[in-house]
């Protein structure tokens, strides 16, 4: 029989015991997460299709089309998490505002949580942690953001007077505190993604990290090509056909150019580190950097009791997860170095080598990212010095990198990027496992701003 | 897709301004509502006098109904519906007393009123003085469709295969032709026998527990085909190709089903649907074959890409799921395609369309045993001018023209053809297969 009763969210599988996790190195009394799919809007470049598209409107969206896939409406969930980078102060329960917005029970609860670029991913590592303690049967997580509808605020100067004049008790009073006004104080702040630390942009970090690590022009050029073309391959053979819904009759994402080449990429002028001391040479360009772009992703994640219970299909299972930060404001990592930190130690604890994955998903920020990421995790002396390694952690086949593209090409709408890598790794694993009859893994690693980086190793079931 | 000529000569001034001029005035029809009466006023059961006995049966039939059943003509009230039944007419002489009976009512049949006739199909071996009498009975209703007023309809239902009066498919036919359920369905004679099945314990709720396939989901007559049958009980799997997911994801939601953003061409498509219904639902029980495209040229200018797309989405797709469908021994399934009055009566610049839908009624009668040996049935529903996107983008004169040239002089809803599919898909019509029925409000063109 097909139709069912929205059902508790929070209650226990049939047993009343939470089953025992898979993985043998799990802690006692954790069970599995499981990953049961994902959907996501096309991502789309600032401006463009989704310019007038709030954060609300578009996870919304996101949240319409996994209800709809999976028949979840009425459905009370156990949580939704997510959140978005750039944020609007009226936002301030965000997601709990798009549940209200969307088909699911209105009962279900809802939280907002941000952790830069990695915002979706820890988003999912807090939602797998809750059902893997049972403190939840499902749950939704994700990310949004929007460039293109950003927060403008008022200047400094600006800010303090309203604030005052709305305190005061009298006319004269509010007259005073509006005179402190200044002509400069007018112009209106946009938002700003540079290090406060720092004040260099993400793009002039990774300049120095890039040029540090001799990563050069071509190299990058090679990741970006990669990208386009893997993405444009997926999305021909009806990949994202399940893992995406069009929003604002947008079909796919708009920044993959499936026509690009060696040569045009080869053309664009760099864009980042033109400052660099000398021999360094700038090397990174608009084509080897990720875009600022706008979308919204989602995944539902379960016990696998709940997902058996609904007859949901069971894609893979979130096995464990790892944040790292660095110290590059006072240290010398580079900003985006953090994941090369978090993922010996998640190894370490899974009991897991690099060649045990099937699959890498590295977010490409920028090309370079992903190949200082792997340099150094190839280089002897820097895995002893800084990650305390008596051996480098290893070499990532390049085959199994990003093999259905990344952000160069998809697109990096920031919060949501964890989402559209974690729906896809899992379906990744899942058919890897059903062609081979074998378990397959991959390995999630997002570097984000504030020197972090969000890590997670998925599994099949 | 607002039609504000029927709505002006319905509602205040205009409708007086009409009246004195003598436009014509086509009726606001009757919808489907739940909680309504099945019909809008008491019912007249009249029969030749060989068809009394049959005409008793379904007296009683309808007084289980709740319906006010009487059997003598009277000008006292506004009647509700006829029904007349010539099932055991021998003779064209036969029908004469109880034809008139039927007329001497029309002039107080009710706005929205229905004629119902039930008669036998004329068969191999019948005597000629048989087979006239019931082969007159298709010229007679046709005629008398186009003579109601006011939003009235005139159907016929044509027993076969010696299928008795108060058959389980012969009475949910006659349930469907008097209820509102019916209202753009006009001029047209099902045949229709014997049937396996038991009629619904709830009448508001005939699919209740089954599991529906809607192709060509997200909008228009699919999405209203989604939400008839999502209302009438069917859990829905709503289908689309992944382009048009977003419409797709507001109809699964409307309807609490699911959404599978699939390509009707693609060469698994059967078995992916299958797939889906059975791992999330359970089982497959029906399959509406609604996804169309247009392609419209004359013939001398037509591109093979025109000609070959419209014939991949509106034929072949049909067909290849059908097969995987049915191959995978899927028991009991009920197929209706969509057709059109195009593949029945033609239409200029539309050679491929009209090819893909007369197509569809061919492989319709042909799939009919096929399905019937595995207890299921495939029907057709022949839209006529249906008020959609797609029609509202015709240009203005040539719209008015089309929506006119029906009987009920006016174009029908989405929800109208969605009625139709439901009556078919549900369990009591098993006894209809193979068949087209037309949506058509008894358009001009065609039979």
């Amino acid at each position: 029989m097909a139709t069912r009763k929205p059902s508790d969210g929070s209650s226990r599988s049939a047993s009343g015991t939470p089953a025992r996790a898979a993985n043998p190195h799990a802690p006692a009394g954790v069970r599995d997460a499981v990953i049961v799919g994902g959907n996501r809007i096309p991502f789309s470049r600032a401006g463009r299709k989704y310019a007038d598209a709030s954060n609300q409107e578009m996870f919304t969206a996101a949240l319409e089309g996994l209800v709809a896939r999976f028949g979840l409406q009425g459905e009370r969930i156990g949580e939704v998490v997510g959140g978005a980078v750039l944020k609007h102060s009226r936002d301030f329960n965000l997601i709990r505002e798009s549940v209200l917005g969307s088909s699911l029970s209105p009962q279900t609860p809802a939280f907002d949580l941000q952790q830069a670029c990695a915002t979706g991913l820890e988003a999912a590592i807090t939602v797998a942690n809750k059902i893997r303690l049972g403190q939840i049967e499902s749950g939704i997580a994700g990310g949004t953001d929007t460039v293109s509808d950003a927060p403008v605020a008022v200047s400094e100067g600006l800010r303090r007077a309203l604030l005052d004049a709305s305190h005061a008790k009298t006319l004269q009073a509010r007259l005073k505190a509006f005179a402190k006004v200044r002509p400069s104080d007018l112009k209106p702040l946009t938002p700003a993604t540079d290090e406060p630390r720092t004040g260099l942009s993400m793009g002039e970090h990774q300049a120095i990290t890039t040029a540090r690590w001799g990563i050069s022009r071509a190299a990058q050029d090679e990741v970006a090509l990669a990208s386009h073309q893997h993405l444009a391959a997926a999305w021909d053979a009806g990949f994202f056909d399940d893992l995406v819904t069009p929003f604002r009759g947008l079909t796919r994402d708009d920044n993959l150019r499936a026509d690009t080449s060696t040569e045009k990429l080869a053309k664009l002028k760099p864009v980042f580190g033109r400052g660099l001391a000398e021999p360094a040479e700038p090397t990174m360009t608009a084509g080897n950097s990720t875009p600022l772009t706008d979308g919204a992703s989602t995944v539902l994640l379960a016990s696998a009791a709940w997902a058996a219970e609904r007859d949901l299909p069971v894609l893979a299972r979130l096995v464990d997860a790892e944040t790292a930060a660095v110290d590059f404001v006072h240290g010398h990592d580079g900003l985006l170095m953090a994941p090369v930190h978090a993922v010996p130690r998640l190894l370490a604890r899974n009991g897991l080598a690099l060649d045990d994955f099937d699959f890498f998903e590295i977010h490409e920020a920028f090309a370079s990212t992903v190949l200082t990421t792997l340099a150094a995790w190839e280089d002897a002396d820097y895995c002893k010095a800084e990650l305390g390694l008596d051996a480098p952690l290893g070499s990532v086949d390049r085959e199994r990198l990003n093999v259905n593209g990344s952000s160069l090409a998809a697109g990096h709408p920031f919060a949501a990027t964890g989402g559209r890598i974690l729906a896809t790794a899992a379906k990744l694993v899942a058919a890897k496992a059903a062609e081979t009859g074998k378990p397959a893994r991959a390995l999630i690693s997002i570097c984000a701003a504030g020197g972090l980086g969000a890590t997670a190793v998925v599994e099949s079931v | 897709m607002t039609d504000s000529y029927t709505k002006a000569v319905n509602s205040g001034f205009t409708k007086t301004l009409a009246k004195k001029l003598g436009l014509p005035r086509p009726a606001i029809l009757r919808r489907f509502r739940a909680g309504d009466p099945l019909t809008v006023g008491p019912v007249l059961v009249v029969a030749d006098d060989a068809s009394m006995g049959d005409a008793d049966t379904l007296a009683k039939e309808l007084l289980g109904w709740g319906l006010d059943v009487r059997r003598q003509p009277t000008d006292d009230t506004r009647w509700g519906a006829v029904l007349l039944v010539l099932t055991e007419t021998k003779r064209p002489t036969d029908v004469s007393s109880a034809v008139l009976a039927t007329g001497s009512v029309l002039r107080r049949l009710a706005t929205n009123g229905r004629v119902v006739t039930l008669s036998r199909a004329a068969a191999d071996g019948d005597a000629p003085a048989l087979a006239a009498a019931r082969n007159g009975v298709d010229g007679f209703l046709r005629s008398l469709a186009k003579e109601l007023r006011a939003g009235a309809t005139g159907n016929g239902i044509v027993l076969t295969d010696g299928v008795a009066v108060n058959g389980t498919s012969v009475l949910a036919t006659l349930r469907f032709f008097l209820s509102a359920r019916s209202a753009y369905v006009d001029g047209q004679l099902l045949p229709v026998g014997p049937a396996d099945a038991d009629l619904p314990a709830d009448w508001d709720r005939p699919l209740a527990g089954k599991v529906a396939v809607v192709t060509g989901a997200a909008r228009g007559i699919g999405a209203a085909i989604a939400k008839t049958l999502a209302r009438d009980g069917a859990t829905v799997v709503c289908v689309d190709v992944p382009a048009a997911g977003e419409g797709l994801a507001r109809t699964a939601n409307a309807v609490g089903g699911t959404a599978l953003q699939l390509d009707v061409t693609a060469d698994d498509a059967g078995r992916r649907i299958l797939e889906h219904a059975r791992t999330r639902h359970g089982s497959l029980d029906v399959v509406v074959h609604n996804a169309g495209i247009l392609r419209d040229k004359l013939l001398a200018n037509m591109k093979p890409a025109q000609w070959d797309s419209v014939v991949a989405v509106n034929l072949e797709a049909q067909l290849r799921i059908n097969e995987q469908l049915l191959g995978s021994g899927v028991e009991g399934l009920r197929i209706v395609s969509l057709a059109s009055t195009s593949g029945i009566a033609g239409n200029k610049g539309q050679t491929n369309y009209g090819f893909s839908k007369a197509g569809v009624i061919g492989h319709t009668r042909a799939t009919a045993p096929w399905a019937a040996a595995h207890g299921g049935t495939a029907n057709a529903v022949a839209p006529g001018f249906i008020e959609t996107e797609m029609t509202a983008s015709i240009p203005f004169a040539t719209r008015e023209v089309a929506r006119r040239l029906n009987s009920l002089q006016q174009g029908g809803r989405p929800a109208d053809v969605a009625e139709a599919i439901v009556f078919l898909a549900s369990p009591a019509s098993a006894g209809v297969n193979g068949q087209v029925l037309r949506v058509c409000g008894q358009n001009l063109v065609g039979r």
